[in-house]
């Protein structure tokens, strides 16, 4: 039976139950996880999952069922179910849904790779771990080495009754490595190449090798022993440089989530919270200086991202929106349903869901800050600061309801003074407002300094859903920054 | 839904297609439904049925875990085969068990969680309720969101040792908050059983906090007295119970390392973990099907005891610690296996004193303080001091003169955890609480002197 025809069962039944619109989403999951800890398997396992997810428009409110089950007899139960469920939804509405219009399209589309992480074998994964660990371990100090890698496959087929038939792969891969090291009352920690597990694209296994993970195992053991003699970060006003893979986090943050337009409109008001960026703001905001610039990029030409792909969850095709253009705020990213609201006839094709379970939401896709156009390394901006501090490597992240008061720490910190990067502090971490602190850079590294981040687990959605987001960025710097906020008082 | 001769039937199958020594098969089913509503209006409503098998095989001191939702024979073997591979390439492990027995799955049969009137909810009964929502929103001129769930599951464990444990629950839950101009208040509650779920109350109570709280005042940051409902409560608290566990010790990323036995928490604290308790949820045994016992964590204040998967406990009794540890033993709260993390308590209830107090008692006993509904993204700064951050949200209240006075505008702490238990003035009555940073407990609302805020926010 073609995926096809299963979808075709569903989209039948519901038509004939009444659904003026209707998508099908069938989705195979295939994932392989592997963890070591000290030098010995920690995890191993694989996971394949197979489903099909149904989601109805009836009396213009929303229905989705869903089942694991894909004999016809389950699909026609579930699609059934979901019409009954749209009904029961029309019950409860203020508004009509309205959808912006979006042409059928039929395409196959697998994002790029060179090697197939399906067909690397198991001794070669597990030896890279266990390899890495011991090179933590072989640092005094290092109490706790800890290597992971995940690889998988989301294979979806994509069907509605606008006639769009769309296939899509997507080829993830992901790994990282982190040292704690227990002294006295502290516990340190340092992560390569990033925390949340390292680095994840849409690649294959080449990016693995392109990590350099070994290579950097020793130093990042050394750091998080040499964390405890280290100062712990100063508190007060400071100019702050930012490694890339911690501004990448700031972007999600700060910006990636008050963009999103349902949180705008209020649809996620009880869990994940709404935005600051209410409608009036859209092309009057001054969101940040005039270097800052940022787009909400899902096409390939923007990279392998975690949000790349060639069409969203409901049939429409990537696109690149710019979010802040010189500073000024200039887009949202929306649905077929939110477009509308702030003046659009199409969706900008945002909308992602987790699996075949799942109905697709508003999520962000690769959500990245432009380089400067200036050549600048990253010797050239610390070379460029006076004093300040230089952090890296996320440790802790946390951000009010509406996207407006944000703190995070940082495993490692590095003064910054006349030019040259000095002693090494513990425990740093910043603070601020969100528009306060973007319209404080002042410097941004160029291209060639620019590193597309993937974060592979972003919440949101009740019943929670996880997503993959893309953050491209370049070290950058800000002036007049409220810093060491995190202990104050204790 | 499941059954647990249907879960046995499959397990025979599965274990057909082994060649291996050892095999264990997780069980898990899944009925759920979930209405959500934002604007007034009901804008996701959704299904989900699925059923998944995640495989276990062992041999030679080697182990690995293939997870799959297709039963046919076709899907079950490429998961026997996939768990078969990924354990042969790995190196013997000499501190490997063998799987359960079928003794370590009995115990004490705990209270049923199974409800037919939770299991019945139609579609049309959540809009119903949602229905009711909306209708007490209207009449407060606010703006209502949340959710209306229901879901019937069934998991369980059988092993290739005679092992077969099966645990079948309901749930209900509603969560709801009231938006105005300025402000916005929040409730939620879950239980097994719905008619333990009152959406009015709930709705009636965030249209209050949402209304009171209008138009906020900011208060400069600094030590405050605070008064924490439940919810808030269980999200602070929660960050710790994942030290709790005997692996954590043994890596030396608790906050427990060297302190096990001391007194760390102030007299009041006292804490135990009971999946039997009759406000608890979940199954009564762990990832390796093993009874989940009762351990008592916290006793006024004193750090007694941490939990143990049969691994785990096998590791602490040879291991260095093992004198500074109190009791070992095998409690039953191990995760599936193979895992980094070992295991952790996830029924936690907090034992309290007497002389407990309402939080109107708690109010009406404060010159100055500031009321907490509940608190949101919460994360930990430092892990040893347990150091946490987090924001203030949805009702947040200044309290003068032992009465209510305005909102606030909402405000960042940064706050360790092991100083705010030492700084518990008063306690209420344990009730079950469910928040949003950590899972449901058995918490009361305390009120804390000294509670650290360091920003403030613009709303």
């Amino acid at each position: 039976m073609s995926m096809k025809q299963i979808a075709n069962w569903a989209l039948n039944t519901v038509t004939q139950r009444g659904a003026s619109y209707a998508d099908v989403r069938i989705v195979d999951h295939r994932q392989r996880s592997l963890a070591t800890k000290n030098g010995k398997v920690g995890h191993a396992g694989s996971a394949e999952t197979l489903g099909i997810g149904i989601r109805v428009l009836v009396n213009d409110a929303w229905g989705f069922a869903s089942t694991d089950d894909l004999s016809r007899e389950a699909v026609d139960k579930a699609a059934a179910q979901a019409v009954e469920i749209a009904k029961a939804s029309s019950r409860v509405k203020e508004e009509p849904v309205r959808l912006a219009a979006e042409p059928a399209v039929k395409i196959e589309w697998s994002s790029p790779y060179k090697i197939d992480p399906f067909t690397t074998s198991l001794d070669q994964n597990l030896d890279l771990l266990t390899r890495i660990d011991a090179e933590l371990l072989a640092v005094k100090g290092v109490t706790l080495a800890e290597s992971s890698m995940q690889l998988g496959r989301y294979e979806q087929w994509f069907y509605n009754t606008d006639g769009s038939d769309i296939h899509q792969t997507r080829v993830i891969t992901g790994a990282g490595f982190c040292a704690l090291a227990f002294q006295g009352t502290e516990i340190m920690k340092r992560s390569y190449p990033n925390s949340f597990g390292g680095q994840h694209q849409n690649r294959g296994y080449e990016l693995i090798d392109e990590l350099k993970l070994l290579e950097n195992a020793r130093r990042i053991g050394e750091e998080a022993v040499a964390l405890h003699k280290a100062e712990r970060c100063p508190e007060g006003r400071m100019n702050l440089v930012l490694d890339s893979s911690q501004l990448g986090l700031q972007i999600h943050e700060s910006i990636g989530h008050p963009i999103e337009l349902d949180r705008v409109l209020g649809y996620e008001a009880n869990f994940a919270g709404t935005s600051f960026l209410t409608l009036e703001k859209l092309r009057t905001l001054r969101y940040g200086s005039d270097l800052v610039n940022v787009v909400a990029d899902a096409t390939e030409q923007h990279g392998p991202g975690l949000g790349t792909f060639a069409y969203d969850d409901e049939g429409v095709q990537a696109q690149c929106t710019p979010i802040i253009t010189k500073g000024l705020f200039t887009g949202y990213i929306s649905s077929r349903e939110t477009a509308h609201t702030i003046g659009e006839t199409r969706s900008n094709g945002t909308m992602r869901a987790e699996g075949w379970n799942r109905i697709p939401l508003v999520r962000m896709t690769n959500i990245s800050i432009l380089p400067g156009d200036k050549p600048l390394t990253f010797d050239q901006l610390i070379a460029g600061t006076d004093d300040g501090i230089f952090m890296q490597t996320n440790r802790s992240w946390s951000i009010d309801d509406k996207r407006y008061n944000f703190q995070f720490g940082c495993e490692i910190g590095w003064e910054i003074k006349g030019g040259k990067l000095g002693r090494m502090f513990k425990n740093p971490s910043y603070s601020g407002i969100t528009t306060e602190f973007w319209n404080s850079m002042d410097a941004i590294c160029s291209r060639d300094q620019w590193t597309l981040w993937g974060t592979p687990n972003c919440g949101k959605g009740q019943p929670m859903q996880t997503m993959g987001t893309g953050h491209g960025a370049s070290p950058a710097r800000f002036r007049n920054v409220k810093i060491g906020t995190a202990y104050k008082g204790n | 839904m499941l059954t647990q001769s249907h879960a046995e039937q499959i397990f025979k199958k599965i274990k057909k297609f082994s060649t291996v020594d050892e095999i264990e098969v997780i069980f898990s089913s899944t009925d759920f439904s979930l209405t959500r509503f934002a604007n007034n209006t009901i804008h996701q409503n959704v299904a989900e049925v699925n059923e998944a098998a995640s495989i276990r095989v062992a041999f030679d001191g080697k182990t690995a875990r293939a997870t799959t939702n297709r039963f046919d024979d076709e899907g079950l073997k490429r998961a026997v085969q996939s768990a078969e591979s990924i354990a042969k390439v790995q190196e013997p492990d000499p501190d490997f068990l063998p799987m359960a027995e079928a003794s370590g799955g009995k115990g004490t049969a705990g209270p049923s969680r199974s409800s037919d009137q939770t299991a019945a909810i139609t579609p049309g009964e959540r809009a119903d309720g949602v229905g009711k929502i909306v209708a007490i929103a209207k009449k407060n001129k606010l703006v209502t969101a949340g959710i209306y769930s229901s879901a019937q599951t069934a998991e369980a464990v059988i092993n290739s040792n005679g092992l077969s444990v099966y645990h079948r629950q309901t749930s209900a839950e509603v969560s709801i908050t009231m938006l105005a101009d300025s402000s916005s208040g929040w409730q939620k509650a879950n239980s097994p059983d719905v008619r333990n779920v009152d959406p009015v109350r709930l709705a009636e109570i965030a249209a209050q906090k949402a209304r009171d709280s209008r138009s906020p005042q900011e208060l400069p940051p600094g030590k405050y007295t605070v008064i924490l409902e439940p919810a808030a409560v269980l999200d602070l608290v929660g960050f710790m119970f994942w030290d709790f566990g005997g692996l954590a010790i043994l890596d030396q990323r608790s906050f427990l390392n060297n302190r096990i036995g001391t007194k760390l928490f102030g007299e009041n604290i006292t804490i135990v973990d009971d999946v039997a308790h009759p406000f608890q949820s979940n199954a009564p045994f762990d990832g390796e099907g093993v009874h989940r016992q009762r351990v008592s964590l916290v006793e006024k204040g004193v750090i007694r005891n941490i939990v143990y998967a049969r691994s785990t406990a096998a590791k602490m009794r040879k291991s260095e610690y093992k004198d500074k540890v109190g009791e070992i033993r095998v409690t039953g709260h191990g995760f599936p296996l193979p895992n980094e993390m070992g295991e952790a308590p996830t029924n936690i209830v907090f034992v309290t004193p007497g002389k407990e107090q309402t939080v109107e008692q708690m109010i009406a006993g404060t010159e100055r303080g500031i009321l907490i509904t509940r608190l949101w993204y919460i994360r930990e700064v430092d892990p040893y001091e347990k150091i946490l951050t987090g924001m203030t949200r949805d009702g947040t209240f200044l309290v003068e003169g032992g009465k209510v006075k305005h909102g606030l505008l909402n405000f960042r702490f940064n706050q360790s955890l092991i100083e705010m238990l030492n700084s518990v003035e008063s306690i209420g009555k344990a009730v079950r609480a469910s928040g949003e940073e950590a899972f449901d407990m058995v918490v009361p609302a305390m009120k804390i002197r000294g509670f650290n805020f360091t920003e403030v926010t613009k709303f």
